[in-house]
């Protein structure tokens, strides 16, 4: 049953983004932006939780995922250090996944040649 | 020009002449084209995002229910993004991902594995450029702006909470 819930609202995130570039002019760029916003955003107001609770990787494998994770992280970090851990909880919540990014990134910058240009 | 005048000339007495029919088609037929195409592709191109980003996160969550047997939750949570940014930055690399994000689009973007791919393939193009202000700096270009807006959003949150938790408090004492 997870395999399902994670397939239709991973899935259905999808068709959010696919649907912007349809019929926007939206940059991936900015799309990528407006889901992490919005993950912190529904995660503030109480939305995200529940979702991710009930679809598991199809909630928090999306970029909004990234939101929620950033946001889950400030509001325990805030609880533990108050006013500091506003400063902290985001990044620390996210660190290990920006830094597996940026490693795989130059990883496959060393081994791959780029398209000429 | 030699066609359209002709034209002109041959209709001239009729409502609507060559030379005008052929201003109205270009002027239009971009636009109108656009809009058949787009209304035609939106829905398959959806089917095709939803199978391919359900597939996504239901790898993710296979993944999950398999280490989450062997390690902590923790360290769960931040192995299955790990390897499915592994994934996006090899076949970034082996050039499979823009062959697979051409007929996904929101299908590869939106999860994890589009967010690694901006970085890889940012990291991979701009080498050539240099170490520091090619690679190093443009590996940024799409990351940063992410980076940027996620974490100015959860500092803003972090005060409203520490704000909420003050008033809170005050009311409490």
């Amino acid at each position: 049953m997870d395999y399902l819930w994670a397939f239709i609202v991973g899935g259905l995130l999808c068709v959010i983004a696919e649907l912007l570039i349809c019929y926007t002019k939206l940059t991936a760029a900015r799309i990528l932006v407006a889901y992490v916003v919005a993950g912190v955003v529904l995660t503030a107001i109480g939305l995200y939780g529940p979702l991710v609770e009930w679809a598991g990787c199809g909630a928090t494998t999306p970029l909004t995922g990234f939101g929620y994770a950033l946001a889950e992280g400030v509001k325990k970090a805030v609880a533990e250090r108050g006013i500091f851990g506003a400063l902290t909880g985001g990044l620390t919540a996210t660190s290990g996944g920006i830094a597996a990014a940026l490693a795989f990134a130059f990883a496959a910058a060393l081994v791959f040649k780029g398209k000429p240009k | 020009m030699f066609y359209i005048n002709e034209g002109n000339k041959a209709n001239n007495n009729s409502v609507i002449s060559f030379r005008q029919v052929i201003f109205i088609y270009k002027k239009d037929y971009k636009k109108y084209a656009e809009q058949t195409a787009q209304k035609s592709n939106a829905f398959t191109n959806c089917i095709k995002a939803f199978l391919v980003g359900g597939a996504i996160c239901t790898f993710a969550q296979w993944l999950y229910n398999m280490f989450i047997t062997r390690m902590s939750e923790e360290n769960t949570r931040l192995l299955v993004p790990t390897v499915l940014i592994f994934l996006a930055a090899l076949t970034t690399g082996l050039g499979w991902f823009d062959k697979l994000a051409k007929h996904a689009g929101g299908g590869t973007l939106v999860p994890i594995t589009g967010f690694a791919n901006a970085i890889a393939s940012a990291a991979i193009d701009n080498k050539n450029e240099g170490w520091v202000l090619g690679l190093g700096a443009k590996i940024f270009t799409v990351a940063g702006p992410v980076i940027l807006y996620g974490t100015l959003a959860s500092v803003i949150y972090g005060l409203i909470l520490y704000f909420i938790r003050l008033a809170g408090a005050g009311g409490a004492a």
